[in-house]
């Protein structure tokens, strides 16, 4: 066969990639949605569906779903990056499924809403009748999600079932649910965090101030450092200091971790991940650590 | 940044082979395992009372994999050095899980067939083999593990090789790379092994980063499936008008005369978006928003193309398919056909044969499809499809079909021709 061979730079054909996913649900499905957290990921997200639509609008709103233990830094963030792109933000609020008895608060010193936001999704995906909703997730995360579809289906009660996935072939991706089902879509599957930061310095994205090295009171709970907030109960034993810190994930503060960082810009950040020895979320998040398999439980629930 | 390309690779196989082991090493050596994932892989191991770290709890992610020690789906995994970012798919080898090793096998560009040198080329790997070649992975690698259990002879490895180069050619696949590894202690994995003077080729990483390997792309004939239509109906673009896809062969340039089909509307290409960027050329698998000349009745679907270079356009085809369902499929079965950016419904209007993944025989005669079935089957389609064999394109050739009642992908399909009313 006579062929010219060449090949992409990686950071393009995952670009192609993600927007073609993009088009694809927009063609598909009558109510998607795009599940923004503030995160870098989820950044990248919005990058891609400027790419896929403009000039035109975003044929989807934007949600989040708001703990209300969120960092100030990451919705600040939301709503000056929304404001830039002119699209419509919802905000799903935990808080309010809390108000309204739907979720319960956990208790205790190591009480968080991560789990709860599941309550409060859900809902919003009912309420709103979103039938695909797009999340900046990454196979490369953690093992159950390096098993999930590209198109990921929900049945009625947002479960996913691991053992009875579609087959997913090519690039000829099925987006047929029926009513009150829906799909989890992941555009950014097959990218890494080093891919993540490349294209964030590619694209010049800004990203929240908490991902820079930055000076703040933290507490050591499990190995880990925690922000001291509003959103955490320091124990008996646990006492407050100051040290130079950044968050590698973005997520609820009761169990996102920070690591001591002095990566000040992007390329200093590039650097360290490229000689980092831990996982994203192995070095900052304790909500994957109940159990050998805790996020395909959360995932099953619904979760992210 | 100095720019690296992207290769995804299928591999295949049972916990003993040695596949575990020896994706383990690629990842720990091109340092795309963590230590946090590693301490989990040991404590694991030690909790299940192996004596040794069990590699293959890296991969099997679900918790139904890790009660039964098998791998039951497509596991995805990347790694970089800096030539190359890699994606392998990693598949289950046994025949009851045929549609996963489809699945993982349909975007890779290489398969990576692993035998144990003491067993050489058996079901497993004919298996994988086939469906790799069936699947038009056009670049293969027969990765023959654990050389130190046979002492390193070259006699077995020539022996293996000929045996496998035999069952290809029976197949028409590619010339396959063949590497002598010993996964277990990294000997010919990352760098050549002093085990094995008599072997004059690249070690498995070396061969992966290199330029013989390239993506399975079909730069020849252009392609662009139409998947939505771009009108922003605002003041500041108020007459814009693109077709958003992605680039599914060959290339694309600014003042290119184009045919739009199945109407076999001709115009010509005025500008190629890409974000806020206007580009000259564009080219597979690039995804672009392309804006005409003359206002046309384009939508999703329809088939951008040059008008030396067409595509087929029919509504009666051949095609290979694998069948995906428990469900068996009888001939006259009416489902849900999605090609390209198309969906139609698809009648299989016969049955030709099914192929013995075994014997490689063709059994004619055939009334029904079961799970895992291989076979060929004519069909036709209630809207015509723009088409290219398998062979030629794989985006172009490929479909899927889907059961209306559950909304499930029952088959994966290839097409071979299409056919003569």
């Amino acid at each position: 066969m006579l062929k010219e061979s060449y090949s992409l730079d990686h950071l393009d054909a995952l670009e192609a990639e993600a927007i073609f996913i993009f088009r694809e649900i927009a063609a598909e499905r009558e109510r998607p949605v795009l599940l923004f957290s503030g995160g870098k990921d989820s950044i990248v997200l919005l990058r891609l569906a400027e790419k896929a639509f403009r000039p035109a609008r975003f044929p989807f709103p934007v949600m989040h779903v708001d703990t209300g233990h969120n960092f100030a830094e990451a919705t600040d963030f939301r709503d000056k990056r929304m404001q830039e792109l002119g699209e419509r933000l919802i905000v799903a609020s935990v808080q309010q499924s809390i108000d309204e008895g739907r979720a319960v608060e956990e208790t205790g010193p190591r009480a968080s809403r991560n789990r709860l936001q599941t309550v409060t999704l859900l809902d919003a995906i009912a309420t709103h009748q979103f039938d695909a909703c797009f999340g900046g997730a990454r196979r490369d995360e953690e093992r159950a999600r390096a098993k999930e579809r590209i198109f990921s289906f929900r049945d009625e009660f947002g479960q996913w079932d691991p053992k009875n996935q579609r087959p997913e072939l090519w690039s000829l991706y099925n987006g047929r649910v029926k009513k009150g089902e829906h799909l989890r879509v992941f555009p950014i599957s097959n990218w890494t965090e080093m891919d993540v930061y490349q294209y964030i310095k590619r694209e010049s994205l800004e990203i929240p101030s908490i991902y820079f090295a930055h000076e703040r009171e933290v507490f050591s709970r499990d190995g880990m450092l925690y922000a001291v907030s509003h959103a955490v109960t320091l124990g008996p034993t646990e006492s407050a200091f100051r040290e130079t810190v950044r968050f590698r994930t973005v997520g609820d503060m009761s169990c996102t971790g920070a690591v001591r960082s002095t990566a000040r810009t992007i390329d200093e950040i590039i650097d360290e991940v490229a000689v980092s020895r831990v996982t994203e979320r192995g070095a900052t998040r304790a909500d994957d650590r109940f159990s050998e398999a805790a996020m395909e439980d959360r995932k099953r629930e619904g979760y992210f | 940044m100095s720019t690296m390309s992207m290769l995804r690779f299928s591999t295949a196989g049972s916990v003993d082979d040695g596949k575990s082991t020896l994706i383990g090493r690629l990842l720990f050596d091109a340092k795309g395992i963590f230590e946090d994932q590693l301490a989990h892989v040991e404590e694991a191991s030690r909790r299940r009372g192996f004596d040794r770290t069990d590699l293959a709890l890296l991969t099997d992610g679900l918790r139904a994999e890790r009660e039964q020690g098998i791998t039951i789906d497509v596991a995805y995994r990347y790694f970089a050095t800096p030539k190359r970012k890699f994606i392998i798919a990693d598949t289950p080898g046994h025949i009851q899980y045929t549609r996963n090793m489809v699945t993982g096998a349909s975007t890779a560009d290489v398969a990576l067939v692993l035998v144990d040198a003491r067993h050489g080329v058996v079901e497993q790997s004919r298996r994988h083999a086939t469906l790799s070649i069936l699947l038009g992975i056009p670049q293969m690698i027969l990765c023959v593990n654990k050389m130190d259990l046979v002492d390193w002879s070259p006699a077995r490895f020539d022996e293996i090789k000929r045996e496998f180069a035999q069952l290809i050619a029976k197949l028409n696949g590619p010339t396959p790379y063949a590497i002598p590894l010993s996964a277990l202690h990294g000997d010919n994995v990352v760098t050549h092994s002093d085990k094995t003077p008599w072997y004059q080729g690249p070690a498995l990483l070396e061969l992966l980063e290199s330029d013989a390997l390239v993506p399975a792309i079909d730069t020849t004939h252009p392609r662009f499936a139409v998947q939505w239509v771009i009108r922003p109906q605002s003041e500041a673009f108020h007459d814009y008008r693109g077709y958003g896809g992605q680039i599914a062969g060959g290339s694309f340039s600014v003042g290119d005369e184009v045919i739009v089909l199945p109407a076999g509307h001709v115009s010509r290409i005025t500008a190629i978006d890409l974000g806020t960027q206007s580009l000259a050329h564009a080219r597979a698998p690039q995804s672009v928003t392309l804006r005409l000349a003359d206002d046309l009745d384009i939508s999703r679907g329809d088939m951008i193309s040059l008008a030396n270079s067409q595509p087929m356009v029919t509504n009666h085809l051949r095609a290979r398919v694998c069948w995906m369902a428990t469900k068996p499929l009888t001939a006259r079965s009416t489902l849900a056909i999605k090609h390209t950016t198309r969906w139609a419904r698809a009648m299989v209007t016969q049955i030709e044969s099914k192929l013995d993944v075994t014997t490689l025989e063709a059994i004619p005669n055939v009334t029904k499809l079961e799970l895992n079935d291989i076979a060929t089957l004519a069909l036709k389609t209630t809207s015509p499809l723009v088409i290219d064999p398998y062979a030629i394109n794989r985006r172009t050739g490929s479909f899927i079909l889907v059961d209306e009642s559950t909304n499930s992908t029952v088959a994966a399909g290839m097409i071979e021709a299409a056919i003569d009313d």
